[in-house]
């Protein structure tokens, strides 16, 4: 018996569907055909009047998940692909993220963004965009690394009274598998030592965390020994756990699929020399998606976002620094 | 409906009308003066349209109203002290003086307060009526008001579809005031009458002469009760003339003379006052005591916030989310 990253958000959303009366899921093709990745599969069948099919309006759909969560409802909202969340961003940036700013009126809503580069996605169906939304103030951006996180982080998500956008990785859908859901959890805006090791930090998130690991493994057979901090939240960000790891090792790596300028590589490495600049042996380093489109053919893209063989490599050359 | 009924309705709209404009002319003398943060944005010529929007309307229902809706805001139940204190950035007024001038609103009480992004809010009462739907509420509708200008959004086209595919009782309300900002509406939109588009969409299209109360008053009750009924989503069109400038930065040279003279360009409150003579025989003396009445009420209130004081920046909670432990610390 075991569970996917994406059964993982689906139990979730069941779960939120069945214990909250509050709880409904927009999006396109959500309803009876069960989502695009099924992430909504049998929902419409056991909660007819809660999982709604959605034009082809972003822009609508969000508008009106506040305006529904003004009226009380605690809103999901499926965007097909995180890219086609651009549609609709002015709802999120100006209209839900400014709602409990400017009247005090809490703005639950959840937007499921589902994230990242798979082989052969391309460029408008591989984008990570929670830099971009961890930009404005009034969001909370969480990006799930592993099935455990999937599950009991947009539970939290739905339960907080502040809009979510909930960055789940496409990469880990199918082939992350944990053997239960969890019991207990970490809660939004907590990091995670997912390793612990002694000569280097590397700070991610998201699926990085799984190419980072098997990088730490392989030096570690080297005798290097990588400390692996998954942030889970990119807004907040949780710089006090960052600082933490960076003080036990003295060296920090950043490793993100988003892309370089101004992302959360950049913000990391912003507070931790602001911060902690005495704890550096060396100057910090980042690993990013090369800064073009996300390329569609396997062999481009595979080197397009860092891996565990640049991240190898990245890493070696800051402990020779 | 009775003629003592007309009568009281009548009145009331007409009060509310010149309650708006008194607080727009003063807003406007009080901008003048450099006494208010930003801009001011007036409802000259737009009341009878307004305050039909908010009658039309019951405590329970939701409205988003937009620049120039300060009589319909007032009719819907806001006092002209929140107007005012948001005007002058009061830190008493309900958004805190953190929003200014038409930016307001109490979603609580289903009364939304616009962004800058026109047509951004018709969604959000969209999903306020499904909100509502799902909580089993019944007889309730939802009014958004946009100008020409908003219409041609995406914005607008994709929350119009949603409301028709979802068949909510929304009343989209369009003041087609001729201009957003210096474009006419030429540079808006092609087709012959924007109502024309209200069967592309499958929604009902009401068209009213937005300059006669007796017109707006009729009409949007009409569409009200309509969509209160099951109709679904009511698409109402009132032509009228902006009888002023987008904002009181504008001089508004660019309209002409000849529209100013039109049909129009004839002000509401004008015809509105003629209505009442002529049907209610309202005098000269009443008309004096109400005007007199409403700028004592709106002195008063600008008296009170100007005593209020300025919110403290240095003591201000700067937290943009209502969970606190997770406000970034940057």
């Amino acid at each position: 018996m075991s569970v996917t990253y994406l059964e993982a958000i689906r139990e979730a959303q069941a779960y939120l569907l069945e214990h909250d009366s509050r709880v409904y899921i927009y999006g396109q093709d959500v309803g009876a055909f069960g989502g695009a990745f099924k992430a909504t599969k049998n929902l419409a069948q056991r909660f007819p009047e809660r999982v709604i099919d959605a034009p082809i309006s972003e822009d609508a759909m969000i508008g009106s998940a506040v305006g529904a969560a003004i009226e009380g409802m605690r809103p999901i909202i499926e965007i097909q692909f995180a890219d086609f969340s651009t549609v609709g961003f002015n709802q999120v940036v100006n209209q839900a993220a400014t709602l409990f700013w400017r009247t005090e009126t809490p703005c639950p809503i959840t937007l499921r963004l589902p994230s990242g580069g798979t082989s052969g996605g391309g460029p408008f169906h591989s984008q990570c965009l929670e830099s971009i939304y961890a930009h404005f103030p009034g969001l909370v951006v969480c990006t799930p690394a592993t099935v455990e996180d999937a599950y009991s982080m947009l539970i939290e998500s739905v339960t907080l009274d502040d809009p979510v956008i909930f960055c789940e990785h496409k990469y880990l859908y199918f082939h992350l598998k944990a053997p239960n859901l969890p019991k207990d959890a970490l809660p939004i805006g907590k990091a995670r030592i997912a390793r612990a090791g002694r000569d280097c930090t590397i700070v991610t998130y998201s699926a990085m965390l799984h190419e980072c690991l098997e990088a730490a493994e392989e030096l570690s057979g080297e005798g290097i020994e990588l400390e692996v901090v998954d942030l889970r939240t990119v807004k907040p960000i949780d710089t006090d756990t960052v600082i933490a790891s960076v003080a036990r090792t003295g060296r920090l790596l950043c490793a993100a699929e988003g892309w370089p300028w101004g992302g959360v590589n950049a913000e990391v490495i912003s507070r931790v020399v602001a911060e902690g600049f005495n704890l550096l042996d060396a100057p910090p380093q980042r690993i990013n998606a090369k800064d073009t489109p996300i390329p569609y053919h396997p062999k481009l893209w595979s080197v397009h976002r860092p891996a565990a063989a640049s991240i190898i490599a990245a890493a070696r050359n800051l402990l020779r620094s | 409906m009775s003629q003592f009924m007309d009568q009281s309705r009548g009145i009331k709209a007409y009060r509310w009308m010149l309650l708006a404009r008194t607080l727009d002319e003063r807003l406007a003398q009080l901008y003048r003066a450099g006494q208010i943060f930003g801009g001011v944005f007036l409802g000259k010529g737009q009341e009878a349209l307004s305050v039909s929007i908010g009658m039309s309307l019951q405590r329970h229902d939701v409205f988003a109203p937009l620049i120039r809706d300060g009589a319909g805001r007032l009719a819907f139940g806001e006092t002209p002290l929140d107007a005012i204190r948001t005007c002058l950035g009061s830190p008493m007024g309900p958004m805190r003086a953190r929003d200014g001038n038409v930016h307001r609103g109490k979603p609580k009480e289903g009364y939304l307060p616009m962004i800058s992004h026109l047509g951004a809010s018709i969604s959000v009462v969209n999903g306020a009526l499904m909100a509502k739907r799902m909580k089993g509420e019944k007889h309730f509708v939802g009014a958004a008001s946009i100008g020409d200008g908003a219409t041609s959004t995406g914005a607008f086209h994709e929350a119009l579809n949603q409301a028709a595919i979802e068949r909510l009782p929304l009343v989209l309300v369009v003041a087609n005031n001729q201009f957003a900002y210096s474009t006419p509406v030429t540079s808006q939109f092609a087709c012959q009458n924007l109502g024309n588009r209200a069967i592309g969409y499958g929604v009902r299209a009401h068209t009213l002469d937005g300059t006669d109360l007796k017109s707006c008053l009729e009409g949007m009750r009409g569409a009200s009760n309509l969509a209160r009924d099951g109709d679904g989503p009511q698409l109402v069109i009132a032509d009228l003339l902006r009888l002023c400038g987008h904002g009181e930065h504008d001089d508004a040279h660019y309209v002409s003379d000849s529209l100013k003279a039109s049909a129009l360009g004839t002000d509401c409150m004008h015809l509105a006052e003629q209505w009442l003579r002529e049907a209610y025989a309202i005098k000269n003396e009443q008309f004096n005591l109400w005007k007199e009445e409403a700028l004592k009420e709106i002195n008063e209130g600008i008296e009170q916030v100007q005593g209020e004081g300025s919110p403290d920046p240095y003591h201000h909670p700067w937290k943009s989310l209502f969970t606190m432990e997770l406000c970034e610390h940057v």
